[in-house]
C-alpha cells in the first residue's frame, strides 16, 4: 500500500507558501530575529518552539504586517509581502494576549472579521453559531469578554481567528490556557479544520507534547535562529545539537572523548567506566569532543546484569519519581552523574522492583543514543 | 462604628455646605421682596413660639417661581444658557479630542509633560486669563493687529462681546476638563485591539471609529459632563466676554440679585437651575457606576 506522504519539504520542485530569506529584526540595538531562513509549505502545520524571548511572536507579527523585517525578504505565495498592510492579507492571526474587543460582545467578537468582508448576515451568524460550536462558548454568546474565564477568552480568541477561514492561520499559544482534556479537543479540532481546508497553520506554543501532536514539522528556535527544522519525530530522534535534544523532552546528556572503531564510536566519558557504545551520523575524529545523548525511555534498568547488552552501567537509585503511567529513576552512576531511565508501570506500585539505594544495572543498545558534536 | 464614623465626615460636610445653604435659599425663593436688611420677609422670629412659627410658615408662597413662567426672560435664559452649554460642549469635544488623542499616542516619555502642559493653566487665576482672553479678541487686540499685518483681514473682526467670545472663553477654560478623562480612557486602550481589528480586515481609519471611538465613549460622556455642569450656570465669561445679546442665566441670577436686590426671584432662580442641573449629574453618577461596573 502506497501511502501518500505529506512531505513537500523533501520534494525540491515544491513551491513554498511563505519563504523566510535572511531575515533579521532588529528592535533598537536588540535583534530578535538573526538572519533566519525557513521555508513553509501549503497545508502544513508548522510549530515554532523555543524559550521566552526567542522571537516566536516576532515572526507571527512580520507574518501578519505588524513588523517589517530590517534585513531581508519574506514571500508570500512567491509574493514579497512587505508593502502589504496587515488588512489586505489572507492572515489571521490568534494574539497572545488574546486582543478580544472589550466593548463588543463575545458573538460580536467573532463576527467582527466577517462584518469587515461584507458577508450576508445569514451566513455571518451560521458561521459565527459554527464557531461557537466549535469552541464550546454558545452558552456565553452574549457575554463580554471581561465576563468570561481567562480560558474561555482564549478560546473566543481562537474562535475570532478561525472565523474568516483564511489561506493562514498565525496562532500564538492558542491552547495555553486550557486544561488538558479541552486542550487535546481543541488540537484535534484545529487538526481537522487543517485536514478539510488545507489551511495553513503556523503555530507557536510552548507545550513540546502539543507540537509533536499537532505539527506537520517542529522548528527549534533559539535566541532569534531556528536551530533544527524537521518532523516532529526526526526531531525528537534526531536533534541536531543537545540544545535541541534537551528543549524537546528529557534528555541524559553524557559528555566524553570520540574513539572511532569501525562504523561505531566508543565514548571514555569517566575514569574507571566501561565505555560506551554509539552509532554516529556523522564522522568523528579520534578525540573529538562529542556528547551522548539518550532518552530515558530507552534505557533499560535491571537488578542484574544483563546478558549481551552493547552498554551496561552500574549505579544505585537516587530517586523515583512516579507519575502513575511510568515511573522516571534517577540513578547515580560512580562519577556522580545522573542517569534517567524510564520504565513503563505495568504492575501495581507495592510490587515495585526497585527502590532507594538498590544498586541497579543501566543498558541501552549501540543505536540507542545520538551523538553530537555540541 | 468606625464605618459609620468614616461615612459621617462627608455627610457632614455636604450637610453644612450643601444641604444647608439650599435650605437658606430655597426658603429665600419662597419668601416675598421687602424693603429692609435683609431684603425679604418673612423672617423667623423663634422667640415668638410655636404660634409665631405658624405665621411664619403660611407667609411663603410659591409665587416667585410662579413669576418664572410668567416672564419670558427667565425660560428664554435657561433655553439659552443650555444651547451654549451644549455646543460649547460639542466644541470642547471637537478640540479636546484630537489633543487627548496625540497625548495618548506620544512616546511614553513625554506624556507626563503633556499633562502638566495642560493643566498648567490653573496655576494662574481663571479670571486673570478670561481678562486677558478680552486683550486678545478685542478690536485693537492682538488676534486683529496679527491678522491684519499678514493682510488677511483688512477691517477688524467683531469678535469681543459676541456670542464666539464666549464660546472661544468657554471653550479655552474648559478644556482640560474634556482632555484628561478622554485622555484617561485613549491612554488605557491597548494597541493590539488596533492590530487585532487591522488583522480582521479593517482599515486603520475604520478601526479608529470600530475600537478606538467606542473605546473611548465613557472618557467623552464623563468629560461632556464635566464641561456642560458648570458651563449652564456660568457667569464670569458671559459678563467679561459676552454682549449684551448674550442671555445666560448666571448673568440674570447676578443681575436679579445685585442690580434688581430681588432676592426671592433671584434664589427661585437659582433653586430651578440647580433642579435643572440634578438630572444631568444623576446621568453623570450613573455613566460612572456603569464605567465602574464594565471595568469589574
Ligand atoms: N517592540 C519591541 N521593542 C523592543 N524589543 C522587542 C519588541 N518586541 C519584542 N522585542 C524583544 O524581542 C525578543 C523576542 O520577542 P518575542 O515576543 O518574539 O518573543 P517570544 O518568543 O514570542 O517569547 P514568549 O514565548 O515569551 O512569548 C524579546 O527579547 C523581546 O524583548
Ligand atoms: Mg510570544
Amino acid at each position: 500500500m502506497a501511502l501518500d506522504v505529506f512531505a513537500p519539504w523533501d520534494n525540491p520542485d515544491a513551491k513554498p507558501l511563505i519563504q523566510f530569506k535572511n531575515v533579521t529584526k532588529r528592535f533598537g540595538d536588540f535583534t530578535a530575529i538573526d538572519d533566519l531562513t525557513v521555508d513553509i509549505f501549503e497545508s502544513e502545520f508548522f510549530a515554532l518552539l523555543g524559550p521566552s524571548g526567542c522571537g516566536k511572536t516576532t515572526m507571527m507579527r512580520m507574518l501578519a504586517g505588524f513588523e517589517t523585517p530590517t534585513e531581508g525578504t519574506i514571500r508570500l505565495a512567491g509574493e514579497d509581502i512587505a508593502p502589504i498592510p496587515p488588512n489586505k492579507r489572507a492572515v489571521n492571526m490568534m494574539f497572545q494576549s488574546y486582543a478580544l474587543f472589550p466593548h463588543l460582545t463575545i458573538w460580536d467578537n467573532i463576527a467582527f472579521g466577517l462584518k469587515r468582508d461584507r458577508m450576508p448576515k445569514g451566513e455571518i451568524e451560521a458561521r459565527v453559531d459554527e464557531m461557537l460550536r466549535l469552541t464550546r462558548m454558545e452558552q456565553f454568546a452574549k457575554r463580554k469578554p471581561h465576563q468570561v474565564s481567562g480560558g474561555q477568552r482564549q478560546r473566543v480568541a481562537l474562535a475570532r481567528s478561525l472565523a474568516k477561514a483564511p489561506k493562514l492561520l498565525l496562532l500564538d499559544e492558542p491552547l495555553g490556557a486550557l486544561d488538558k482534556k479541552l486542550r487535546q479537543e481543541t488540537q484535534f479540532e484545529l487538526m481537522d479544520i487543517q485536514e478539510k481546508t488545507g489551511t495553513t497553520f503556523v503555530i507557536v506554543t510552548h507545550d513540546q507534547e502539543e507540537a509533536m501532536t499537532v505539527a506537520s514539522r517542529v522548528a527549534v528556535m533559539d535566541h532569534g535562529k531556528i536551530v533544527q527544522v524537521s518532523t516532529p519525530d526526526a526531531i525528537y530522534e534526531t536533534p541536531n545539537s543537545t540544545y535541541v535534544a534537551d528543549f524537546i523532552g528529557d534528555v541524559n546528556l553524557i559528555q566524553g572523548k570520540a574513539d572511532p572503531k569501525g562504523d561505531k564510536i566508543y565514548i571514555a566519558w569517566a575514569e574507571g567506566q566501561p565505555e560506551i557504545v554509539g552509532t554516529p551520523m556523522s564522522d568523528f575524529s579520534h578525540g573529538q569532543d562529542v556528547h551522548f545523548a539518550i532518552r530515558p525511555e530507552k534505557v533499560s534498568i535491571s537488578a542484574d546484569k544483563p546478558e549481551g547488552a552493547a552498554n551496561a552501567i552500574k549505579g544505585k537509585v537516587l530517586d523515583i519519581a512516579y507519575l502513575g503511567n511510568i515511573s522516571t529513576y534517577h540513578v547515580e552512576l560512580p562519577g556522580g552523574q545522573v542517569i534517567k531511565a524510564q520504565t513503563a508501570n505495568n504492575r501495581r506500585i507495592s510490587r515495585r522492583s526497585f527502590t532507594w539505594e538498590d544498586d541497579v544495572w543501566l543498558s541501552f543498545t549501540d543505536t540507542a543514543g545520538v551523538l553530537l558534536e555540541r | 462604628m468606625r464605618r459609620f464614623t468614616l461615612i459621617a465626615i462627608p455627610y457632614a460636610w455636604l450637610l453644612a455646605l450643601f444641604l444647608v445653604p439650599f435650605l437658606i435659599v430655597f426658603k429665600i425663593s419662597l419668601s416675598d421682596l421687602a424693603m429692609a436688611i435683609p431684603p425679604y420677609t418673612p423672617n423667623l422670629d423663634l422667640s415668638t413660639g410655636w404660634a409665631g412659627f405658624k405665621d411664619f410658615l403660611s407667609q411663603l408662597d410659591f409665587e416667585n417661581f410662579i413669576w418664572l413662567t410668567q416672564d419670558d426672560l427667565y425660560w428664554k435664559a435657561y433655553l439659552s444658557s443650555a444651547k451654549i452649554a451644549a455646543i460649547s460642549t460639542i466644541l470642547t469635544i471637537i478640540v479636546g479630542f484630537p489633543i487627548a488623542y496625540g497625548m495618548a499616542r506620544a512616546p511614553e516619555e513625554w506624556r507626563a509633560t503633556l499633562l502638566m502642559l495642560v493643566i498648567l493653566p490653573f496655576w494662574t487665576s481663571f479670571l486673570i486669563r478670561v481678562y486677558s482672553w478680552m486683550g486678545i479678541l478685542s478690536q485693537e487686540g492682538y488676534l486683529n493687529q496679527f491678522l491684519m499685518s499678514i493682510g488677511v483681514i483688512s477691517e477688524p473682526l467683531i469678535i469681543l462681546n459676541t456670542n464666539i467670545a464666549v464660546y472661544i472663553g468657554i471653550v479655552y477654560t474648559y478644556l482640560p476638563f474634556m482632555i484628561l478623562p478622554i485622555y484617561a480612557a485613549l491612554e488605557k486602550l491597548d494597541e493590539s485591539l488596533l492590530e487585532a481589528a487591522e488583522d480582521l480586515g479593517c482599515s486603520r481609519m475604520s478601526a479608529f471609529w470600530l475600537i478606538t471611538v467606542p473605546l473611548s465613549k465613557q472618557g467623552v460622556i464623563a468629560g461632556s459632563f464635566l464641561v456642560f455642569i458648570p458651563t449652564l450656570g456660568e457667569f464670569v465669561i458671559p459678563s467679561l466676554l459676552g454682549g449684551s445679546k448674550t442671555l445666560m442665566i448666571g448673568k440674570v441670577l447676578w443681575e436679579e440679585f445685585f442690580s434688581n436686590r430681588d432676592w426671592p426671584v433671584a434664589s427661585a432662580v437659582a433653586v430651578v437651575l440647580l433642579l435643572i442641573l440634578i438630572i444631568p449629574i444623576i446621568l453623570f453618577q450613573r455613566n460612572e457606576q456603569k464605567q465602574r461596573e464594565a471595568e469589574g
